[in-house]
């Protein structure tokens, strides 16, 4: 079925909130970290936990290192009366899928949905080995940057990046969060000066990483007539899809996204002009790679609020795309918009959501 | 409350797993064990190495396992010159995607090499196994990659 | 094991994960450990629904607020529920048979968990009284290690209906 051929129930993003991302946020516990997001994410629209007949979150647990930490994420919320909820070990973005997919059903009409992480907590290179096959890859333990390397490397041999696009991708990034205040990274430095940084994994010098950043993120959707009576211009998801690739790294052609290409085609971002995209690559050289994938041309913004480069909260920094992108549309500095999520390694994992104004 | 309140403790995360190898991955690590590398048959023809019991692609069951190896050809690396603590090789070296001769599909391993002069995308290197005594069945049995004909 | 003619197949591999943390139990709970650490039991209470949680993890699990007003607790407690524990497991310091129990401290709207001890354990019951005892104050640490055990401390037992809705 394409995207032309499915009936969608309209669903808007009613409300977005993001913590402040920091390198280390080691004063609070990961419900006290929730709790001003949760209540920020209401409040923007005057409503309260009762208002949402769903509540999904995205986490994973590892990254604390406490077994089913999103249960005590929930006094976050307060889910009482017994409230109907979920969880994904993913970014919240997947979070954000199974609710809109729940609104379908038309059986409730609004929905919570959060995620949030602390990367600082343990050594993030070998957490993130545990995401790897577990026979062939993760007993070398292969850290994510290596990995994303390796990626970067063959895209310079296919002819299709050289190492300078890393770095003006970078210096853009930085740029354009000087006026995302959320950001944890941000600074106008050229991509000449980024070029003499060292190499971390060569092909990779320091500023084609993410900086390590601790975060939560959360939206609230809404659909019927509460999308309409919490918001004067309804932000509406018009496409939303997700696919994923070979465990295998080796059977993989690290230097294009069929998955992102896919999911595009489904979400059907084609089917008009697409004015900002805010896109989940963590590496800088990713960024290539998915907006080939997308099909977005020159004259689309990307990552007007820094994007990963300038904020990456593991498990939020999808979610936040979507979000940042849906605040694009309010604001009226966009009509539509295309926002996409990553997941596992070189962007073995794709989502991608298409958002448009009334 | 004053920041210092706040207490922080060294938190230690130790799971012993085990895994069950199966059929395919099994006789390849058993292979490994034996200093031989083993693909899969995929449903195209193709070979998978490191077998899988599906082809990645077609998601097919596989079909016989044969012999390939033990050189082959880096179709990425990426050069490590501070190795991590739990890295294969604690001196500088390159991880690398190898389409080991016969495979059509690359594995992840390191390279051992003096500088990344040495290498190149394209670059023919064969496995350097450990000692037979010291082979568990693991992917660690291969202690790296190296330069074929080179001095390593 | 690696001799090809005696080895058999390969059908197990080991993958162990040894992952460390910086770990932090956040705002509220090192207020409730540092209580410990002075020998007295720390709670907040929720501003909305007015019940006291020891210990805090800095929210109401109802109402999702912050619990942000302190509350000093008894040392004397209602024991809610329990069960006595017969079965040895490694790491056991214990000698069984010994009793676990839900421990409801006067001023508190949660129950937690303690070992009891000064007592057979058949003589255990639901609405028993008792008291912390805990270590010498040299030993005192920010640590529910801190509390050795509860005992009985003489009092008539609780009536059922003080304390069945934490049951």
């Amino acid at each position: 079925m394409s995207a032309a051929e499915r009936t969608v129930r309209p669903v808007s993003i009613a409300s977005f909130a993001q913590s402040q991302n920091v390198r280390k946020d080691d004063e609070r516990n990961e419900v006290e970290g929730l709790m001003p997001v949760i209540a920020e994410v209401f409040g923007n629209i005057g409503i309260t936990k009762d208002d949402v007949g769903f509540i999904c979150s995205g986490s994973t647990d590892y990254l604390i290192g406490g077994p089913f930490s999103f249960v005590m994420a929930l006094d976050a919320v307060g889910v009482w009366p017994p409230k109907r909820e979920s969880h994904v070990e993913m970014d919240g973005a997947w979070a954000l899928y199974e609710a809109w997919v729940l609104l379908q059903e038309g059986e409730i009409d609004a929905a919570l949905v959060y995620s949030f992480g602390r990367s600082s907590l343990g050594d993030l290179n070998e957490i993130l080995t545990l995401q790897m096959d577990p026979y062939y890859e993760a007993p070398l333990w292969p850290d994510i940057v290596s990995l994303s390397a390796l990626q970067a490397r063959a895209l310079i041999d296919a002819g299709k990046a050289t190492e300078a696009d890393f770095a003006a991708i970078a210096s853009r990034s930085r740029r354009d969060a000087l006026s995302n205040p959320k950001a944890q990274v941000a600074k106008d430095v050229s991509p000449e000066v980024l070029l003499q940084d060292e190499y971390v994994v060569a092909p990779l010098r320091r500023h084609a990483l993410p900086p390590i950043t601790d975060g939560a993120a959360a939206i609230v959707l809404a659909a019927g007539d509460k999308a309409r009576e919490w918001s004067d211009r309804p932000v509406w998801i018009t496409g939303f899809d997700h696919r994923m690739e070979t465990h295998s790294l080796g059977a993989r052609d690290l230097t294009s996204s069929p998955s992102t290409a896919k999911a595009a085609e489904m979400a059907g971002v084609a089917s008009g002009k697409v004015d900002v995209a805010e896109i989940h690559a963590p590496f800088a050289h990713q960024e290539i790679i998915v907006a080939e994938a997308l099909g977005l041309d020159d004259s689309v913004v990307i990552n007007p609020s820094g994007g990963p480069l300038a904020a990456n909260p593991l498990m939020s920094a999808g979610l936040i795309r979507i979000g940042e992108a849906a605040e694009r549309i309010r604001s009226g500095k966009a009509d539509r918009a295309v926002a996409h999520a990553t997941s596992g390694p070189c962007l073995q994992q794709n989502l991608v959501c298409v958002l448009e104004g009334e | 409350m004053a920041d210092s309140e706040v207490l922080h403790a060294e938190h230690r995360l130790e799971y012993p797993y085990s895994r069950s190898t199966g059929p395919i991955i099994g006789a390849f690590l058993t292979a490994l064990r034996d200093g031989r590398f083993l693909g899969a048959t995929g449903s195209n023809g193709s070979i998978i190495v490191p077998p899988t019991e599906y082809d990645p692609i077609t998601s097919d069951d596989v079909g016989e396992l044969v012999e390939v190896g033990p050189g082959g050809v880096i179709s990425s690396w990426a050069w490590v010159s501070t190795p991590l603590r739990k890295h294969p090789l604690q001196t500088p070296f390159a991880w690398a995607l190898i389409t080991l001769d016969g495979a059509d599909t690359a594995m992840l391993h390191a390279v051992d090499a003096a500088g990344p002069d040495d290498l190149a995308t394209g670059t023919r290197v064969t496995a350097r196994f450990r000692p037979a005594s010291e082979r568990i069945g693991s992917m660690a049995d291969i202690e790296a990659f190296v330069v074929e004909g080179g001095a390593a | 094991m690696a001799d090809e003619t005696t080895a058999g197949p390969v059908t197990t591999l080991a993958t162990p994960i040894r992952l460390d943390f910086d770990f932090t139990p956040g705002v509220a709970q090192s207020r409730f450990l540092r209580g410990l650490e002075q020998g007295k039991f720390m709670g907040q209470r929720c501003p909305s629904c007015g019940k006291v949680y020891v210990p805090s993890r800095g929210s109401c699990p109802t109402d999702g607020v912050p619990t942000t007003e302190d509350v000093l607790l008894s040392n004397v407690g209602t024991v809610t529920t329990y069960c006595v524990v017969n079965v040895p497991f490694a790491g056991q310091s214990i000698e069984i048979p010994y009793i676990c129990a839900q421990v409801l401290l006067d001023g508190a709207n949660v129950s937690f968990m303690g070992l009891i001890q000064e007592i057979p354990a058949d003589q255990i019951r639901m609405g028993m009284r008792v008291e912390a005892v805990w270590v010498d104050e040299s030993e005192l640490t920010p640590s529910l290690a801190s509390v050795r055990y509860f005992r009985p401390n003489g009092e008539t037992d609780a009536d059922y209906e003080t304390y069945k809705e934490y049951l």
